[in-house]
């Protein structure tokens, strides 16, 4: 049977690693690792953990995910008066992955009746992708559990292992790799990204050198995994690296992580939290190069990796070099389209339509998930993409609801992202965007205990929080972003440490801003962004 | 004198059968200040924003108490236990009597106990056999989770007697007004050294003589951070046995009661015994054994549900009014075993999730199964029932039951 997990509202009780022990293990104090795809032998004690999910975040055989700040009421009501003509028509979807699938699922839940095309360049049916990074690799889960569950029911035509490669928007046509042309009456991107390559084509070409994305490389990774290599290196130390050491070490297989910048994890958390992360490492036995760049990859006469020469000087020997320098959007099909795509991603409105490369929206072409890059207003409008597995759902939600609805009743995708990563035995969850910060302050617990929440400020109100196996109270901290509320937090713990913000250690990118934005509402529907001027 | 407030009459035994149309009346003011100066929190989102508010006590030492010493927990003799305790005391001895309990180090212990659950259950039914009337709570729904957690606690069973009034004088001093509130702790603190003073026993000869049971392993813990002191085992010790024999009896009972109700219901359980389980999820959001919360304290002012809890307050938080909100659950005050998505606030929630949830699950799922399964044309004598006194930890104090015989 299917299961998945949505981890973005995962608290961490464990009641499912009580109930079902042989499908759901706490890795450490509360990150959650699970077998995607149970043996039905293992039926009655799943149904017993989902019952029993305190915040009702496990899904069985379906995928009825919520985001956060979402009821658990009725769904508002999708079909108004007026929106009949959206229903028809010819949907077709770029992009098979989580966004393109969950979109696909809430057209149909949504009373989309007219025919619905999804395109996928990957010979599989959507999976899902956290897990390869993590219990795949551990060999806890096969990489073909990490299906997700029943898409297969959704009424729609699949187009899978075809590449789209262009776009016609005056024709309204995808062309395939095949030369084939798809009509469509509207449209959603969500090609999403991939893992960026080993920038030298013949190093990269060698046995052993892996990059990390898709069912199959992490199928080859766990598999090298698995056959003792003397060390492995991971080239990068963001949450994708980091969590690849990680399972190293949980094998008991020497690791070197090389990371160009200060600590690991800087560019999504700042110096100060990627400090303790750097520590944390260190503890677990990984021998962690910050500061330092791989020069080159080494092959053997057979054409195997061997060894990385480093930028100071020194050698790694290593039989296997995971590449984990992030992502590179999915938007070279789009050469040529007319509409506003680049490395940056595609850019879209806050209700996932398409900007065209004069800036203007269309009507009928929607973007969603990593490849999407749309203004968030708690941010100062800027335009961010975010690869994050809550925001491809999130996003995807909102523009299946947008594809059907007509302009009075379309809504804007206002979550605040939230994402997790499991590693070391830990549970780091954040909410907001960490890197929109001049200062953090440790809110919560301790930085020395490795049990922490971190608030993010910048100019003075609150636009973040991490949470290192603290995840219970992240909620409080996600209602003080979305009110504006000040920076540091005045907050009367019981144990009384003394609270001091520190900068934060982001890369320095910001913009002055006159203006606050709060964020009012529950459900999508009713999510509303309002100025407050500020006119000091 | 001035008529009675509705949290009054939450209070007043009269009430005790059907508290939900007062309930429903308290969440007409979602926080509302009480005349003795306590908030009571009784909206579905209200509450789940309180319990992960960090700016929220667990511990009454926190009220400010001037000119009154000796008369709240702060300078009480006994410890509080996690229950009472704040991050990051509550953090580390809640992990630490988690090692010997659940996951992560002991994940398979509650699973494993099934067998014996069954074992159990059978023997009580088995004892009630050839009578025609049966009381549901002193033939099953209190045997059954005692006799478990005197097993996996490492108590003789046959202290039973004794413990049992301690443990009941502590229960019935829980309240959540502010009245009486210096008599009901004198009382509970002479029940708590009583239950100290047992548990210090076992738990010494636990410490020569260690066993497999819970007690040991928090005396004998090696692997631990900071393992804990003497003091912190006993009150842990206190804690888990008067936690984990004074409220799934309600649930229980509960549970047998809307049953006995819902008759079309306990016929399908007997077809259909995986019914249990979203049946005692949905027993725990319908008729929960904990009604109130009643030992929290604002740190500081706090803005919610439109008004302003200052600090210094106490909150009572009112776990089953939140449970049946019409704005957070659809059609509450009916039940419903077949609702998806039941997300309920009978175990709380936050840092303070009750700590047997686990424990006490299996063990309904088991009892009412096999009451369904083995109790033959089973009828309420009374309706409603006796009920005990508390209104905080809710249930009845007998449910008979006529019965045409007992299934093998």
């Amino acid at each position: 049977m299917r299961v998945i997990v949505d981890l973005t509202r995962c608290q961490g009780y464990g009641q499912c690693a009580f109930l079902a022990p042989d499908v759901f293990t706490m890795n450490g104090q509360e990150a959650l690792l699970y077998d995607p795809d149970t043996d039905d032998a293992q039926r009655e004690h799943v149904l017993r953990a989902a019952a029993a999910c305190p915040v009702q975040a496990i899904h069985l055989d379906q995928m009825a995910t919520r985001h956060p700040g979402m009821r658990t009421g009725p769904a508002p009501p999708p079909v108004r008066a007026g929106d009949g003509s959206r229903k028809t028509g010819r949907i077709v979807i770029v992009g098979a992955s989580l966004a393109g699938a969950r979109a696909a699922g809430v057209l149909r839940r949504d009373g989309f009746t007219g025919s619905l095309t999804l395109i996928g360049d990957e010979p599989y049916e959507p999976y899902d992708r956290p897990p390869l990074s993590k219990q795949v690799l551990t060999g806890l889960a096969p990489e073909d559990h990490t299906l997700l569950p029943r898409l297969r029911e959704v009424d729609a035509e699949w187009l899978s292992g075809i590449a789209a490669t262009g776009l016609d928007l005056a024709a309204k046509r995808v062309r395939l790799a095949d030369d084939r042309e798809v009509p469509f009456d509207r449209l959603l991107i969500a090609t999403g990204a991939r893992a960026r390559p080993w920038p030298d084509r013949q190093e990269a070409a060698l046995d052993g050198v892996i990059p990390l994305r898709g069912m199959d490389e992490a199928a080859l990774l766990r598999e090298r995994l698995a056959a003792g290599p003397r060390r492995v290196l991971v080239i990068g130390a963001g949450f994708t690296g980091s969590e690849v050491a990680s399972v190293c070490r949980a094998l008991d297989l020497p690791v070197t992580v090389v990371e160009r910048g200060p600590v690991p994890l800087v560019g999504a958390l700042g110096g100060v939290i990627g400090a303790a992360a750097a520590a944390m490492q260190r503890d677990h036995g990984v021998d962690l190069r910050c500061g330092v760049t791989v020069e080159a990859l080494e092959g053997d006469a057979d054409g195997r990796v061997r060894a990385a020469r480093l930028s100071d000087g020194s050698t790694v020997e290593a039989d296997v070099a995971v590449v984990a320098l992030g992502a590179v959007r999915n938007v070279e099909w789009l050469r040529g389209s007319g509409l506003a795509a680049g490395v940056w991603g595609v850019a879209c409105d806050a209700g996932c339509r398409a900007f065209d490369s004069n800036g203007l929206v269309t009507d009928d072409v929607f973007v969603a998930g990593d490849v999407a890059r749309f203004p968030h207003p708690v941010y100062n409008y800027q335009f961010m993409a975010l690869e994050h597995w809550g925001n491809a759902v999130a996003q995807a939600e909102i523009a299946a609801h947008n594809m059907i609805s007509d302009q009075a009743h379309r809504w804007p995708h206002l979550s605040l992202p939230v994402f997790w990563s499991n590693q070391f035995g830990t549970n780091i969850k954040s909410v907001g965007v960490p890197t929109f910060a001049d200062e953090v302050v440790i809110a919560q617990g301790s930085l020395a205990e490795r049990r922490f929440v971190a608030v993010y400020g910048y100019r003075g109100r609150i636009t973040a929080a991490i949470t290192f196996d603290q995840a219970m109270w992240l909620d409080f901290y996600q209602g003080l972003i979305e009110r504006a509320a000040p920076f540091p937090p005045e907050l009367p713990g019981a144990d009384r440490a003394e609270r001091r913000p520190v900068p934060a250690e982001v890369p320095e990118r910001l913009e002055p801003s006159q203006v606050t934005v709060v964020v009012t509402g529950h459900d999508p529907a009713e999510r509303r962004a309002w100025l407050l001027h500020d006119d000091r | 004198m001035a008529p009675m407030s509705v949290f009054e009459q939450i209070f007043d035994p009269a009430g005790r059968a059907d508290p939900y149309p007062l309930y429903a009346e308290l969440r007409a003011t979602p926080v509302s200040r009480q005349e003795d100066g306590t908030y009571v929190v009784s909206g579905y989102d209200e509450i789940v924003a309180l319990l992960h508010d960090p700016r929220v006590s667990s511990t009454r030492r926190n009220v400010p108490q001037p000119g009154e010493p000796g008369s709240d927990e702060a300078t009480a003799v006994p410890p509080p236990s996690f229950i009472n305790t704040d991050p990051p005391e509550h953090d580390r001895l809640r992990r630490l009597a988690m090692r010997h309990f659940g996951p992560p180090h002991s994940p398979r212990l509650v699973e494993s106990l099934r067998p014996e659950m069954l074992r159990v259950i059978t023997e009580l039914i088995d004892g009630v056999a050839g009578r025609a009337r049966i009381d549901v709570v002193d033939d099953v729904a209190y045997p059954f989770p005692v006799t478990m957690i005197c097993r996996i606690l490492g108590v003789p069973r046959e202290d039973e007697a004794s413990f049992h009034e301690w443990a009941d004088a502590v229960v019935e001093s829980l309240d959540p007004r502010e009245e009486g509130r210096a008599e009901r702790l004198r009382r509970r603190q002479a029940a708590v050294v009583e239950l100290h003073r047992y548990l210090g026993g076992i738990i010494d000869e636990r410490r020569e003589n260690p066993g497999d049971d819970l007690l040991s392993g928090l005396v004998t813990d090696e692997g631990a951070e900071d393992p804990m002191s003497p003091v912190e085992v006993v009150a842990t010790a206190t804690l888990l046995l008067i936690a984990g024999h004074e409220t799934t009896v309600n649930l229980i009972t509960n549970g047998m009661l809307t049953l006995l109700r819902h008759p079309a219901l306990l016929d399908r359980l007997r077809q259909e015994p995986a019914l249990a389980v979203s049946m005692v999820e949905e027993l725990l959001r319908y008729e929960p054994p904990v009604h109130f919360l009643s030992s929290r304290v604002a740190l500081d002012d706090i803005e919610i549900g439109g008004t302003v809890i200052p600090k210094g307050a106490p909150i009572a938080v009112a776990l089953a009014a939140g449970s049946r909100d019409p704005a957070h659950v659809t059609d509450p005050d009916h039940f419903d075993p077949d609702r998806r998505y039941n997300e309920h606030l009978g175990f709380g929630g936050g840092i303070h999730y009750c700590f047997g949830a686990p424990l006490a699950r299996l063990e309904t799922q088991i009892a009412l199964t096999e009451l369904a399964r083995r109790l033959d044309n089973p009828r309420l004598v009374a309706d409603p029932p006796p009920y005990r006194p508390s209104a905080e930890l809710r249930g009845p104090r007998h449910l008979l039951v006529d019965v045409d015989g007992v299934t093998a």
